[in-house]
C-alpha cells in the first residue's frame, strides 16, 4: 500500500490548556495514510499534549480532532484499537515479564500475542526476564512491540530513538519504514532533528504552542535563508589567509582548517573556488558541499521566535 | 474472558513475586499468627476461642490495608495505568482484579490458619464452617474494596499509610480481636462499632461460632456487604488514571460515603 492523499488523523484549531496556560494555541494539520508525519519542536511546545489528546489521554480545551473519523474524547474505546501507542512517559509493573506483557495487552486487544515482533525488536531471548531487569533501551523495545501487536492503522510515537542504542535505533527506523510502505499512518515526535529529516515526510514545528512552520523536511530547509554550506580545506590554507570571495557567497567563516563559504547557488561558489586553488598552486585536500540540515532549519525558526 | 484470566493470573503471581507483597500476603501474617498461638494463648487462654476468626480478619486487614493501596498508588505515579489505558484495560478490571487476587491471598492463609490453629494451638475451630467460610469472604470483600478506595484516594505512597493505619490500628485494639467487645468501656464502644473489624467479629462470632452477639450477626454482615460495594463503586468512580491528569472526577473526600454503614451499625450496636 502506498501514500495517498487520504487524512488519517485530522486536527483542527486544537487548544490545549493548563489552567492559564496555554499549551497548544489553535493548531490545525493532517496526516495522510502511509505517511510518517514528525511533530518537532523545543521542550514545552505542545508536542506531547497535542500526541495526549489524540491518544485520548487527555481532553483537548478546543477544537475538534478526529482519527478515522474516530473522536478520541467520545469513543475512546473504538479509538484502542486503530491507533498503536509509544508513550514517553509510561512503565510497565516491575514483576511483569516480556512474555506477559505481550500476552497480557494482546488479550485486551483481542489477537494473538505477536511473539514475532518480540523476535525482531531483539526481544526473543527475554521472554522470561521482568520489566524491571530490562535496560531502557530494550523497555522501549517493549513499549514498541506493545504499540505494534494488533497491527494498528496509525502509530504515534513520542521520542522512540530516546535510550536506544545505534543497531537498536537502525532496526527502528526500518520497521518504521516498513510499517508505512504498508501504509500505517506514524505520527513522531522527536527532538532528534536527524531521525526526523531521515524518517518523516512531513513535518509540523511547534513553538509554543503553536505551528510556525510546515512541509516536508526539503521544502523546510529549502526556505529561510537556505545557504548551502561550500567547506574548503587546501594545501597551504591560503583561502582563509586573503578575503577572496566568490559567486553567489553571502558570507564566509574559518572554522579549524577549513574556510566555509554560505553559498545561494553552489554550483558556481565552487567553480571559481577550484579556478582559484588552480590559480594559486595550492591543493585541494577536502571539499564539501552540505545542503541546510532540517536541525539548522530548526534553530533558525525557533531561535527567531518563529518568525520567518 | 481471556483477557480477565490473563490479567488476575499475572496479578495472582504478582503478590508472589513482589517481595513487599510476600511479606503482606504470607509473611508478616503467617509470623504474627506463629506468635499470638505461642505467647498470646499463654498469656490469655481464652484467646483460643477466637483465635481463628481474629487471626483471619488479621490477614485480611494486612493483606487488604497495607498491601493493596500501595502498589495501586505505585502503578499510578509510574505510568503503568497510561499504559493499560492506551490498551483498552478497563478501571473496572485494573481495581476489582487486584482485590480479587488479594482475597484469593487471604483465603489462602486463612485456609492455612483454620486448618492449623487447633493442632497447633488449640485454637478452638467454628461450630458452623459455611458460615465461616461465607463470613470470611464477606469480611475480605469488605476489606479489599476499602483497600482499593485508598490506593485510589491517596496522593502518594505515604498518604497510604495513614489512611490505612487510621484503620487498621484501632482494628487491633478495639474491633474484637484481642479482647471480647462487652470487655470494652461503653464509651469506646461506638467507636468500636465503626470499624469494620468489629463487625466481622460479631458476624463470625455470631454466625460460625452460635455465640452471643452485641449485634445481630447478620445486620453486621450485611453492613460489610454494603460498605464493600460502596467503597469499590467509589473506588471506580474516583479511579484517576493519571497523576499528572487535569481532570479529575469527583472529590476525593467522596470517599467518606463508603463509612456510612459502619456509621449505622454502629448505632445499631447502641
Amino acid at each position: 500500500m502506498s501514500k495517498t492523499s487520504e487524512p488519517v488523523v485530522r486536527v483542527n484549531h486544537f487548544r490545549k490548556l493548563y489552567g492559564d496556560f496555554v499549551a497548544v494555541d489553535g493548531i490545525s494539520f493532517e496526516a495522510h495514510r502511509g505517511e510518517i508525519f514528525g511533530l518537532l519542536g523545543p521542550n514545552g511546545a505542545g508536542k506531547t499534549s497535542t500526541l495526549e489528546c489524540l491518544e485520548g489521554i487527555r481532553q483537548p480545551d478546543g477544537g475538534t480532532m478526529d482519527i478515522l473519523g474516530i473522536d478520541p474524547v467520545r469513543q475512546p474505546r473504538k479509538l484502542r484499537d486503530l491507533i498503536g501507542v509509544q508513550l514517553q512517559i509510561a512503565g510497565l509493573p516491575a514483576t511483569m515479564q516480556v512474555e506477559e506483557a505481550m500476552r497480557f495487552f494482546c488479550a485486551y486487544h483481542h489477537v494473538a500475542p505477536r511473539y514475532d515482533l518480540l523476535d525482531r525488536l531483539g526481544l526473543g531471548e527475554k521472554l522470561d526476564s521482568r520489566y524491571d531487569e530490562l535496560s531502557t533501551g530494550l523497555q522501549r523495545r517493549l513499549a514498541l512491540a506493545l504499540a505494534l501487536a494488533h497491527k494498528p492503522p496509525v502509530l504515534f510515537l513520542d521520542e522512540p530513538t530516546a535510550g536506544l542504542d545505534v543497531g537498536s535505533r537502525a532496526e527502528l527506523h526500518a520497521l518504521m519504514q516498513e510499517l508505512r510502505d504498508q501504509g500505517a499512518t506514524i505520527i513522531l515526535a522527536t527532538h532528534d532533528m536527524a531521525e526526523a529529516e531521515k524518517m518523516t515526510d512531513r513535518v509540523a514545528i511547534l513553538l509554543r504552542g503553536k505551528i510556525v512552520a510546515t512541509g516536508s523536511p526539503r521544502e523546510l530547509t529549502a526556505t529561510g535563508e537556505g545557504f548551502t554550506k561550500v567547506s574548503v580545506r587546501t594545501e597551504q590554507s591560503l583561502l582563509a589567509d586573503d578575503g577572496t570571495n566568490f559567486a553567489a557567497v553571502s558570507h564566509r567563516t574559518v572554522k579549524e582548517e577549513y574556510v566555509i563559504y554560505f553559498s545561494t547557488d553552489p554550483g558556481p561558489t565552487v567553480s571559481a573556488i577550484l579556478e582559484y586553488i588552480g590559480a594559486q598552486n595550492d591543493k585541494l585536500i577536502d571539499l564539501r558541499v552540505e545542503r541546510p540540515s532540517l536541525e539548522e532549519r530548526f534553530l533558525e525558526i525557533t531561535n527567531s521566535g518563529g518568525v520567518q | 474472558m481471556t483477557a480477565f484470566v490473563n490479567h488476575f493470573v499475572f496479578e495472582f503471581k504478582t503478590g508472589l513475586r513482589d517481595s513487599n507483597l510476600l511479606l503482606m500476603n504470607y509473611l508478616f501474617p503467617l509470623a504474627f499468627y506463629a506468635m499470638m498461638g505461642l505467647v498470646m494463648t499463654q498469656v490469655n487462654p481464652t484467646f483460643t476461642e477466637t483465635m481463628i476468626p481474629a487471626m483471619v480478619v488479621f490477614v485480611a486487614m494486612v493483606s487488604t490495608l497495607l498491601g493493596l493501596p500501595g502498589p495501586l498508588v505505585e502503578s499510578r505515579e509510574a505510568g503503568i495505568y497510561r499504559s493499560y489505558k492506551i490498551n483498552g484495560v478497563p478501571a473496572l478490571s485494573i481495581l476489582s482484579i487486584p482485590v480479587l487476587s488479594t482475597i484469593f491471598h487471604v483465603l489462602i492463609v486463612a485456609a492455612i490458619i483454620s486448618l492449623t490453629c487447633a493442632p497447633l494451638f488449640d485454637g478452638v475451630v467454628p461450630e458452623n464452617w459455611v458460615n465461616f467460610v461465607l463470613v470470611t469472604l464477606v469480611t475480605v470483600f469488605a476489606f479489599g474494596a476499602l483497600g482499593a478506595l485508598i490506593g485510589v484516594i491517596s496522593a502518594n505512597s505515604r498518604a497510604t499509610v495513614l489512611w490505612s493505619q487510621l484503620i487498621f490500628l484501632p482494628s487491633m485494639l478495639l474491633g474484637g480481636l484481642m479482647m471480647p467487645l462487652d470487655l470494652l468501656p461503653e464509651s469506646v464502644r461506638f467507636v468500636s462499632g465503626l470499624l469494620p473489624a468489629t463487625q466481622a467479629m460479631q458476624a463470625y462470632l455470631g454466625l460460625a461460632y452460635n455465640q452471643a452477639t452485641v449485634i445481630n450477626p447478620m445486620t453486621s454482615v450485611g453492613v460489610l456487604l454494603a460498605g464493600g460495594i460502596l467503597a469499590l463503586g467509589l473506588a471506580i468512580y474516583l479511579f484517576n488514571w493519571d497523576s499528572r491528569n487535569d481532570v479529575r472526577r469527583g472529590n476525593p473526600l467522596m470517599a467518606l460515603l463508603a463509612l456510612t454503614p459502619y456509621v449505622a451499625g454502629a448505632f445499631l450496636m447502641g
